[in-house]
């Protein structure tokens, strides 16, 4: 006679209830459930951020330039400041347009296109995160980095004496509105080049935009044709609206807001039109 | 009720790119539970047809219904649903293997224990490596892992051993048979005819843009099995007419070689029979006596021809 003892499998210790162990029959019984949408999103942004920080010419660009542009130019008497007020009243705002310019339009294009390259972009669009959260947590992971380097940049200026104007809404709109024009140049740029092109173009435009954005030196150094020009660009924009708000206490700058919003607009559809997935 | 729509039903798919048509008129219809592997010489368009069931490609012809929707228009339903594993590529070249699986693990509301999968994976140990350091097996192995881990019920493997050696083939080969057991549906491409042999329930070989053949593996072999024979070696010279009429009307005997003889038709126990017999009749041992079955890998060459693309 045979007895037959039916025991329970040993569950394991660190299952969750009714999950199986891999390798035991129905371990691999379909399951397939999205995520709650917010929490994809906000996984994409702290992915994105991590993996952004951790990349050393990414903070080299976001943080370290930015950083030793505001130290090196208000400490040594390189380059000439208009408006009167002290050094760092001047240069503060202009490294602040720094910062957004380099982490919403040089990293992201640089990011984005060898993401784009190496087909993760592709590979993300096969799980439940849709596209539109991609981009959500991709305007996420700047918002993040961007408090980053405000946040360090702030505290540096104001040990060397900085004190701000103004009101702080107005300085997040302009920075909020220059980081969607940014933004949505550097997904234009890395949608429709080849990774090495968008690499070369964004650190370029990076550099003339320093050079002639009004960044260090003031705009009104170069002639009135090309000042008349220059001020169009975002970068002279962002830059010449949080001068009028922190260094000259200028409640709202009705003229860099509405530069920066037709930027934000066309390059959001430009972007729209012809960003290529793969 | 209604009745379960199929998992994969294509119906004249056409897929052109510039001027070349990759896809022409292709149909098949994929049963749900079933391993279906997908055959076919390099450019015949498997990976074209793929792509277009994973939403990637849009048809320039023809419908195409995964789990009953359209893989472009219903695409925010459909993706949770299914895996993909694509031939190469699709990770970021500096994240690190654990930290790529628990990302995609983290999209879905319950995915597999990332860290049992690794380890049934082999990547356990390379869990802190970065993407472009891993060797090529492992890069396949974490793709894999990737398009299993949200417990699809559909899951497309674009090649999954390619490249992979004799070890991490059979872990891949085991994985995938115990998906299919747990009840998902698997659709593969591959080159690998043993790989489809062992692991399909059905085999569609495609070639220039059609399914030229759609049926279980073995009743592919099957269909050309009048072809198998018998061989055997015994002393040149013997009579063959003799050993002709022994075996007719199913086969019929031939001796290519000097001393090596073949009983070529339908094989059948008779036949056998009637083989050892005729030696016996003649006082002879048959030495290296074997019957040569139809592989899959003849059929695939007969059907798609064996020049070179």
């Amino acid at each position: 006679m045979t007895v037959s003892i039916d025991t329970p499998a040993p569950e394991l210790p660190n299952a969750r209830h009714g999950e199986r162990a891999l390798g035991t029959p129905g371990s691999f019984s379909p399951d397939p459930r999205p995520a709650p949408t917010g929490r994809m999103i906000f996984a994409q942004a702290r992915f994105e951020t991590r993996l952004l920080l951790r990349n050393g010419e990414q903070v080299l660009l976001a943080i370290v330039i930015p950083a030793l542009m505001l130290i090196a130019f208000t400490a040594e008497p390189i380059g000439t400041i208009s408006g009167g007020g002290s050094r760092i009243d001047y240069y503060a705002p202009g490294i602040i347009g720094v910062a957004v310019l380099s982490t919403a339009f040089t990293s992201q294009a640089i990011a984005t296109g060898f993401e784009r390259r190496y087909g993760v972009l592709k590979r993300l669009g096969a799980t439940p995160l849709p596209r539109w959260g991609l981009l959500a947590g991709k305007s996420l992971s700047i918002l993040m980095v961007e408090c980053v380097q405000l946040v360090l940049l702030m505290v540096i200026a104001l040990c060397m004496g900085w004190s701000p104007h103004g009101d702080p809404v107005a300085v997040l709109l302009l920075l909020a509105l220059g980081t969607a024009a940014f933004g949505g140049l550097a997904l234009w740029l890395s949608g429709a080049l080849r990774a090495e092109a968008t690499l070369a173009v964004a650190n370029f435009v990076f550099l003339i935009f320093i050079g002639v954005g009004g960044v260090v030196v003031p705009l009104d150094k170069f002639g009135h044709g090309a000042q008349s020009v220059l001020q169009f660009l975002p970068i002279s924009a962002l830059t010449d609206g949080l001068r009028d708000v922190l260094q000259h206490g200028t409640a709202m700058p009705w003229g860099p807001l509405g530069i920066l919003a037709a930027w934000a607009a066309v390059a959001i559809a430009g972007a729209a039109r012809f960003f290529k997935w793969e | 009720m209604h009745e379960t729509p199929p998992a994969v039903e294509i119906a004249g798919l056409v897929k052109r790119y510039g001027d070349k048509t990759a896809v022409q008129g292709l149909d098949l219809v994929v049963d749900r539970g079933k391993l279906t592997a997908v055959l076919g010489p390099n450019g015949a368009g498997k990976t074209s047809t793929i792509e277009c069931c994973e939403g990637y490609r849009r048809p320039d012809g023809g419908a195409v219904r995964v789990l009953g929707l359209d893989p472009i228009a219903d695409a925010a339903r459909l993706r949770p649903r299914i895996g993909v594993m694509l031939q190469s590529g699709g990770i970021y070249q500096a994240v690190r293997a654990m930290e790529m699986l628990r990302h995609v693990a983290s999209l879905y509301a319950n995915p597999l224990n990332v860290d049992e999968l690794a380890a049934r994976l082999g990547l356990d140990s390379c869990g802190k490596t970065s993407f472009r350091r891993l060797s090529g097996g492992q890069q396949q192995r974490l793709s894999l892992a990737l398009a299993v881990v949200g417990r699809p019920e559909l899951i497309f493997l674009d090649e999954p051993t390619a490249g992979l050696d004799v070890q991490a083939r059979h872990a891949t080969w085991e994985l995938i048979e115990q998906l299919r057991a747990d009840g998902v549906t698997v659709v593969l491409t591959t080159h690998l005819l043993d790989e489809a042999e062992r692991l399909a329930d059905k085999v569609a070989i495609i070639d220039a843009g059609r399914v030229i053949a759609y049926d279980t593996p073995q009743r592919l072999a099957d269909t050309t099995k009048e072809q198998d024979s018998i061989r055997f070696d015994a002393p040149a010279g013997l009579d063959l007419t003799a050993l002709s009429i022994a075996v007719a009307p199913g086969a019929q005997a031939t001796e290519p070689v000097a001393g090596s003889y073949h009983v070529t038709g339908e094989i059948t126990p008779d036949i056998l029979a009637a083989t050892t017999a005729w030696c016996a009749s003649l006082g002879l041992m048959p030495r290296n006596l074997q019957i040569e079955q139809r592989s899959l890998e003849d059929v695939f060459l007969d059907l798609t021809g064996r020049e070179l693309r």
